[in-house]
């Protein structure tokens, strides 16, 4: 018999510990959004389970009134992985950041991806080292001048999204921390979506590396520079939505609608595609080649997922040979008796 | 299955009784020695004789045919007496090739016997091995009782009638595979063995070909009918039955010793099984025989590496599970950090440290007890965890629980130190009575009406409750960073770091009262007393045995818990005049001690990939008492 459940709200999911983010800083919002999304999913609060590695973004978990573990660095996709191998029952979420998720956790993010265990993974993107006070990070631009690079860094950065598909994610998207409706409705997504969901926050240090997305969420640029993804919907953008994105040959380009280009030409939004192709496409727009950065969902198609196959194997030798016996295993092969 | 032993078959000459004999096989290694060794250690069991064995290879799957690098050997001994040890000295060495006899010759008696395979020692075996002259033709063998037989064309003989599907009979390669079994029907006949064990094994083993089948049962008899029919050998040998307590017997290996003990533990307290682990050598038998048991509710994590191994385990102790994570000094060394955390969220787990020779990669596949000082003090900040060691193959399924009943009642990871020695050995292990075995008691906290649940809050002896995500009302958050007393919350504060630092040490030092006092073989004081750890335990027993029977005072103390060491231990430590450390390392657990108790004790240290000849400690024993 289900018995009701209580009807949650997002001050039930705070809990009582003082937030010590910097004022200003993103994280906040993006907690907000957090804490009102998952009273809407009607999953029991206990079941709700936040790991995270270090970071500032890490101290997510001390601040949701859940099951957490605010582990080691770059490492939290691991103890998701065992966490949710022995408990499928539970709604897990990796909160990384991307020095976190992508330097020191890289391998552990791409394994956890690759096995499409189901949990969800937000990853706040600041593009710089917070917590240790303002060294690049791996999705810092080239030429980034910080406390660590004063000459301007010079590896290439990493794209989230692109390392997510690459690493055959079934649930790949991306939101802004300040597009707080666009954040809610995406979190919810990958919450819903069975199986590794990835999700890239742009979000703002505005202490260490202030306004590094103002080109997304500026008032007066972020039409131009953010291009909101629509399953099934072409590919327009402007504050007039008059452009859009069409393929020449194997090469996006910007075009004019209008002037002898049509909506049909330009190029359909297909998040459930089986090749990861257009998904990959997408993910390599960047502003800095003068393209819109696409926000919302990339990828989102069903596969096996590790722990209910796991669980399934578990299950399945239990029907062909019963429950493990220690009797039958002792007395198994060759034995000899002393009297 | 039991299976009856049909009594081996007659043989016509004359048999000589012994108490014991140890026997070497040695070959390259695609010669297939492992499995001869096993078969023989298994018959010679089930022959009711006490068995040990000691195999030993390279690390190099294949190393370069024929040469001394490739040579890989197995070790059994024997006998109608209870025995610890592998045997210092073989009674018998079978070769395979020229490399085979220079590298293993030295541990021959002298009078010992020494089967050849003569086809193998052509110039080119010869060159390979490194060797200018032939050791066959010169007198440097004068020593020993030797029998050359042309192995290599007996079994290609053997075979030679062995039907195939497409008629051509067995392919050379594939007859001369065949030659192990050769070799082991020969000392089966020497040593007056049953082939019916083998010839079983075989039909398993290789069932699904029948060719195979016939040409090893082929290859085997004949190797048992050349010692009955040639000349050369004038009488076998017999190992009576040893007087082993009453019961049912198997044979076990180490590894698979100690994933029986974890699957074990986990019946017993209810828990599902969860092993977190990336291969290394020679931690890998465990994940290879969990993986067998999915019906036991065991789920097996091959992670991406060692870091998320355990830290995957971590997260399966959280949600409840007989988490277990399992290495190697390496994998350990890079598991540290995370194991600090485990230690600090307080949260019950066992790591298993199968130990190999080191530094870095060291010498994968020979024995070592050089962990103990990293699994003690290898990680960051004050990170006290308890350690046990298992001292023989048959008892890693007893330490394997006692980890697991104290990593529950304390809600704290233990650390499990085993090593190649004991991992890779087997011996008779009398089976456990299941209705015997001991629970191991778990709670979980539920809710309690009005009152907020502190996650921080001990019990007497410390331990911290073990709430499980899904409990309603137990919302909780764990985490690295230094926590407040009782409510877990981050916290800062100077005096809060140092109570917790006390308590989660008083924690471990608590142990102490929920395990066994130290016990001694021998006199309780007197000039000197043995005290070792691990798989040493074998070579010690033997050694303080043979010493007090020789009228020496010597006594013999081998622990089991290492953090924290029994109550009594120091006292123990007073009793005696001198004190004798022997490991495989330059002295790990005798500088804890002289730290600890402030005793002078002496160590007996080697690090060769080798465990301790007897006779190496007797000497020890027998210089410090002169
Ligand atoms: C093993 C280890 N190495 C280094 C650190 C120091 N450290 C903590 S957080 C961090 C980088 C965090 O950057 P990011 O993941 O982008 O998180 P943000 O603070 O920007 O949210 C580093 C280097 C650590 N805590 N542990
Ligand atoms: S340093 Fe940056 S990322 Fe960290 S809390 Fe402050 S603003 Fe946020
Ligand atoms: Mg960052």
């Amino acid at each position: 018999m289900a018995t009701e459940l209580p009807v949650l709200k997002p001050a039930d999911f705070a809990s009582d510990q003082d937030i010590r983010w910097c004022p200003g800083c993103g994280d906040y919002s993006i907690l907000a959004q957090m804490k009102k999304m998952l009273p809407t999913l009607g999953f029991p609060r206990e079941k709700i389970c936040f790991i995270s590695g270090i970071g500032c973004s890490s101290r997510f978990p001390y601040y949701m009134e859940t099951y957490g573990i605010h582990s080691i660095h770059g490492r939290a996709p691991a103890f998701a992985t065992g966490l949710k191998n022995v408990r499928q029952d539970l709604m897990i979420w990796v909160i990384t950041g991307d020095g976190d998720g992508l330097s020191i956790g890289g391998n552990h993010l791409m394994h956890a991806i690759r096995r499409n265990l189901d949990i969800n993974i937000v990853m706040f993107n600041n593009r710089i080292y917070g917590l240790t006070k303002g060294q690049y990070s791996p999705t810092s631009p080239l030429g980034k001048v910080t406390k660590s690079t004063p000459m301007g860094a010079i590896d290439n950065p990493l794209h989230p999204l692109s390392i997510a598909i690459g690493c055959e994610g079934s649930f790949v998207a991306r939101s802004i921390d300040v597009n707080i409706k666009h954040l809610g409705a995406t979190l919810k997504r990958a919450a819903e979506h069975k199986g590794t969901s990835f999700v890239e926050v742009y979000q703002n240090c505005n202490v260490f590396n202030d306004g590094a997305w103002d080109y997304a969420t500026d008032r007066q640029t972020k039409a131009d520079n953010v291009l909101e993804l629509e399953h099934g919907k072409p590919l327009i953008f402007g504050k007039n939505r008059d452009r859009g994105i069409r393929l020449n040959g194997m090469n996006p380009e910007v075009v004019e609608l209008g002037k002898g280009i049509s909506e049909d030409d330009l190029l359909f939004h297909d998040e459930k595609a089986d090749e990861p192709s257009l998904a990959y496409l997408l993910s390599r727009l960047r502003n800095e080649d003068g393209f819109p950065e696409p926000i919302g969902v990339f990828r989102a198609i069903d596969k096996p997922k590790y722990d209910e196959q796991l669980n399934q194997q578990i299950e399945y030798a239990r029907e062909t040979k019963g429950e493990g016996s220690l009797e039958k295993l002792f007395h198994s092969g060759d034995t000899w008796t002393v009297s | 299955m039991s299976s009856t032993i049909e009594s081996p078959p007659e043989s016509a000459k004359s048999v000589e009784h012994l108490a014991a004999a140890t026997v070497r096989l040695a070959g390259d290694s695609g010669d297939g020695m492992q499995i001869t060794g096993t078969q023989l250690t298994n018959t010679s069991a089930l022959a009711g004789n006490d068995v040990a064995t000691f195999p030993d290879f390279p690390a190099e799957i294949r190393a370069p045919k024929g040469t001394r690098a490739g040579v890989s050997g197995f070790q059994v001994h024997f006998a109608s007496e209870d025995i610890f040890t592998p045997g210092d000295h073989l009674d018998a060495l079978v070769v395979m090739n020229p490399a085979a006899l220079v590298t293993n010759l030295p541990d021959l008696k002298s009078g010992g016997i020494l089967i050849v395979n003569e086809d193998n020692f052509e110039s080119r075996d010869l060159k390979l091995a490194n060797l200018e002259e032939n050791p066959l033709e010169n007198n440097s063998l004068d020593d020993y009782r030797v029998f050359r037989v042309p192995m290599t064309n007996l079994t290609r003989k053997a075979v030679e009638m062995v039907e195939t599907e497409d008629g051509k009979g067995l392919s050379q390669k594939v007859a001369d595979r065949c030659k192990n079994f050769f070799a082991m029907g020969l000392i089966y006949w020497l040593y007056g063995r049953d082939l019916d064990p083998t010839l079983r094994f075989i039909r398993e083993k290789f069932g699904k070909r029948p060719e195979i089948v016939e040409a090893n049962e082929r290859a085997l008899r004949t190797g048992w009918n050349y010692g009955e029919t040639t000349e050369a050998f004038i009488s076998s040998y017999q190992v009576e039955k040893a007087t082993l307590p009453a019961g049912t017997y198997r044979n076990v290996m180490g590894n698979q010793a100690l994933a029986w003990g974890l699957l074990t533990a986990s019946k017993m307290s209810g828990a599902d099984l969860f092993i977190g682990t990336y291969p290394i050598t020679p931690a890998s038998d465990i994940l290879h025989e969990l993986s067998k048991f999915k019906e036991f509710g065991v789920r097996t994590f091959q992670a991406e590496d060692e870091i998320a191994a355990v830290c995957s385990t971590i997260g399966a102790a959280f949600g409840g599970a007989m988490a277990v994570t399992s290495s190697s000094g390496p994998g350990i060394a890079l598991k540290g950090e995370a194991m600090g955390l485990g230690m600090i969220l307080e949260l019950p787990m066992i790591i298993i440290n199968v130990q190999r020779g080191g530094p870095s990669t060291g010498l994968p596949t020979k024995t070592e007890q050089s962990d103990l000082m990293q699994v003690m003090y290898g990680r960051n900040g004050e990170s006290p965890l308890p350690v046990i060691a298992a001292s023989s193959p048959s008892d890693c399924f007893d330490v394997a629980q006692e980890a697991w009943r104290i990593a529950t009642s304390f809600m704290v990871p233990v650390i499990l130190l085993s090593d190649g020695y004991i991992a890779n050995g087997a011996e008779p292990w009398r089976i456990p009575d299941v209705a015997d075995l001991a629970k191991i008691e778990i709670k979980h906290p539920q809710a309690t009406e009005g009152e907020e649940f502190q996650p921080y809050a001990r019990d007497e002896r410390l331990a911290r409750p073990w709430a499980l995500p899904g409990t309603p009302g137990l919302e909780h958050r764990l985490g690295g960073l230094e926590k407040q007393d009782i409510t877990g919350n981050v916290s800062y504060d100077p005096d809060n770091h140092q109570h917790m630092t006390d308590v989660r040490q008083q924690k471990v030092d608590n142990i102490a009262d929920a395990i066994p006092e130290q016990a001694v073989v021998g006199p309780e004081n007197g000039d000197l007393l043995v005290v070792s750890w691990g798989g040493t335990f074998g070579a010690c027993t033997t050694a303080v045995e043979r010493c007090q029977r020789e009228g020496l005072s010597v006594a013999h103390a081998h622990l089991r818990y290492l953090n924290p060491f029994p109550r009594n231990l120091g006292d123990l430590l007073s009793r005696y005049q001198r004190i004798l450390v022997p490991e495989l390392n330059m002295g790990q657990l005798r500088a804890i001690l002289r730290a600890k108790f402030l005793v002078d004790a002496e160590g007996l240290n080697k690090v060769q990939g080798k465990p301790f000849a007897v006779t190496e400690i007797v000497d020890k024993i027998k210089t410090l008492l002169a």
